[in-house]
């Protein structure tokens, strides 16, 4: 990946797209443009046909609600114990809509990201759109451009509620029929909002609210501005230089 | 009366359906009109688990994916924390891994030739399969003390060096004497002794198979010219690994995008002429093949270059036992890194693999913490299986069999 993106991707991408290109960044050798929504599914048709970038590998969702915000203090967890992830509603991924943590440094809070190949070129390039609204997020749909985006649109949609505008058969697929809400969204709580089992006295399985599990931080989220990574770095480019 | 077209339901509990696969199936008679899979029956959102633990302890769920190639899974993942932080694993470890995603890739196609034969009728195989299976899962043992969900790359190196000792059958009420003698024939020596034996001994059992399958009447009644994919319809889908190149397109992230020591070995690339189950069933076969070269260079690399496994910086790796004893940093470095973990550098990072599937790839997406921020598995199944619509269409019912096996889907990977 490092080697194939040299031959000046970036350069013909900006001259290409001009000021249709949001933002251009070029990172350990990978390539990510960012793309208004609507000029999404064109700027796919022109990927394809003019870079040649003929596979979609992959097509992902993100919720960036939260970015870079550490769960706790970190300074008075000695005296208060790491007790807010087990107080209900209010502990980490338990918060409500309205309670979200404010000040996210995304500009908004959806993106779809994904990820072109060029087999012919044997290049990578990464794009990224951000959903206009928070409320109802809308993309359009890249099925057009490559049939292979299908099932991973049904997926962002399922996960995140991403709709992908145009998308001919736009279903849940991952989780289960009947399924509410879109538990990869970053204020969905990891323990899930109801529970099954199975009812005897009814005779058939029941949807009830979480009591088995109670929402639990094993570990504290805890961001970090870490110097000794470049330690790290220096020393293996000193390695590589000494010739392993 | 008649009857216009009916609706079939295919699997989730049908042998044949490679796990939890529903298919509802638009049929006419006996042909195909259309497919509907229905995924989702074994999701455990292992990518919502990960963001609420530190990287380290998600090594352990990227087995549980693809639960027949373990260790290619890891790869993936344990790269992109690699990639983020801009550390590297010494060459041994490099060629550890390469040497373990080449057992894995034999270990998988095993698993797809026995339980695709046993799909299409061929019962034998299965059996043939099972038994190399068994010895390269005595590998993952060796090294990581599972069977199967090893967790055995880290970033920053592998667990732990290649052991010098082989397990050993004892004598039981089922192996006696002679018989124990045979099954340790090859366990006299180290992991890597035991491995050359492999090495020389498995290219005849591949021909075995051959002898099995490749010129059989029946075999080929089931997979010559069925399920056909065209380059064009492969690009399209998102198709990678043998489904792309049995289709003819010599695309190998092994050797165009290469990764570990993948420059370092000799092998080649396998590639289809009619994109038909009958040439994916070639091309994996051949892969074995190629496989078995790798895992020879490496072990003859291995036994030469002793080294370090592990990078020596106990911000990420673990100080030994024995220094933790007297050292009272290393003791604090632990303690460190067994609870709260390393913080990663934020910022994203795409690393695939190639899977013994095709293209198996972790987007990572970092915000400096010590979690991931999001972490998205791509499978290759899920887009090979997304296809299943486009390919089937005008087939027989017992083409959908053959298809599915020869997508060689793993829910584990497909429904996360």
């Amino acid at each position: 990946m490092t080697d194939a993106n040299s031959d000046g991707l970036a350069g013909r991408l900006q001259a290409h797209f001009g000021a249709r290109l949001l933002g251009l960044a070029e990172a350990r050798g990978e390539t990510t443009i960012e793309l208004a929504p609507g000029d999404w599914a064109s700027a796919g048709r022109e990927l394809r046909d003019a870079f040649g970038f003929e596979q979609l590998v992959d097509l992902c969702g993100v919720d960036y609600l939260g970015y870079g915000e550490g769960e706790w203090d970190v300074a008075d967890v000695s005296a208060e114990g790491f007790s807010r992830g087990v107080e209900g509603i209010a502990g980490p991924g338990r918060f409500r809509w309205e309670d979200r943590p404010a000040a996210a440094t995304a500009p908004r809070r959806y993106a779809v990201v994904a990820h072109l190949l060029s087999v012919s070129r044997n290049q990578r390039l990464r794009i990224r759109c951000f959903a206009p609204d928070d409320a109802l997020p809308v993309v359009p749909s890249l099925c057009e451009v490559w049939p292979g985006v299908n099932w991973f649109e049904r997926e962002a949609f399922d996960l995140y509620g991403v709709v992908f505008e145009g998308h001919p058969d736009l279903r849940r697929i991952l989780t289960d029929y009947g399924f509410i809400g879109h538990p990869f969204r970053k204020d969905f709580p990891l323990i899930g909002n109801v529970e099954v089992r199975y009812d005897p006295e009814k005779g058939r399985v029941v949807y009830e609210p979480v009591t088995s599990v109670e929402p639990r931080v094993g570990v504290p989220r805890v961001v970090r501005d870490d110097a000794r990574f470049e330690t790290a770095r220096a020393e293996s480019v000193a390695r590589r230089a000494a010739g392993d | 009366m008649e009857i216009q077209s009916y609706t079939m339901n295919f699997g989730p509990q049908h042998p044949a359906a490679h796990g939890v696969l529903r298919l509802v199936l638009e049929m006419e008679g006996e042909t195909v009109l259309r497919a509907d899979p229905h995924v989702g029956l074994l999701h455990r959102a292992t990518e919502k688990l990960a963001e609420s633990k530190p990287f380290n302890q998600s090594i352990g769920y990227m087995d549980r994916l693809d639960y027949v190639s373990m260790m290619c899974n890891e790869h993936a993942y344990v790269r992109a924390i690699e990639a983020l932080m801009g550390i590297e694993a010494p060459v041994r470890a490099q060629y550890i891994r390469t040497m373990f995603d080449e057992i894995t890739r034999i270990l998988n196609h095993l698993m797809w030739v026995g339980t695709n034969g046993l799909d299409l009728g061929a019962m034998a195989m299965f059996l043939y399969a099972f038994r190399e299976r068994e010895e390269l899962m005595d590998c993952y043992e060796a090294v990581s003390g599972a069977r199967m969900h090893a967790t055995y790359y880290r970033p920053g190196g592998v667990y732990r060096d290649l052991p010098d000792a082989m397990p050993r059958y004892r004598e039981s009420p089922w192996h006696k004497g002679k018989d124990v003698k045979r099954l340790n024939a090859w366990r006299e020596g180290s992991l890597l002794d035991y491995l050359t034996a492999f090495t020389d001994d498995f290219p005849k059992r591949v021909d075995e198979y051959e002898t099995l399958l490749t010129d059989n009447r029946i075999w080929k009644q089931r997979t010559v010219g069925i399920g056909v994919v065209s380059p064009e319809l492969a690009l399209a889908w998102g198709m990678t690994g043998p489904m792309l190149r049995g289709s003819g397109i010599a695309w190998d992230l092994r050797k165009k995008q290469p990764y570990a020591m993948y420059d370092r070995v000799d092998f080649d690339i396998p590639v289809g002429v009619n994109g038909d189950c009958y040439d994916r069933y070639l091309v994996r076969i051949e892969e074995m093949r190629q496989s078995n070269r790798i895992i020879r260079q490496c072990v003859d690399w291995l036994r030469a270059n002793p080294g370090p496994v592990m990078l020596d910086n106990y911000k990420v790796a673990p100080p030994s036992r024995t220094e933790m004893k007297d050292d009272m940093e290393a003791l604090i470095h632990h303690f460190k890194l067994f609870t709260e973990g390393y913080s990663v550098p934020a910022g994203e990072v795409y690393s695939a693999v190639e899977a013994p599937k095709g293209e198996f790839a972790a987007y990572l997406v970092s915000d400096g913490a010590n979690k991931p921020f999001r972490l998205k598995l791509r499978a290759p199944g899920f887009a090979h299986l997304s296809s299943m619509d486009a390919v089937v269409r005008g087939h027989m019912l017992s083409d959908v069999v053959a298809m599915i096996g020869t997508y060689d889907v793993v829910f584990g990977e497909i429904d996360r």
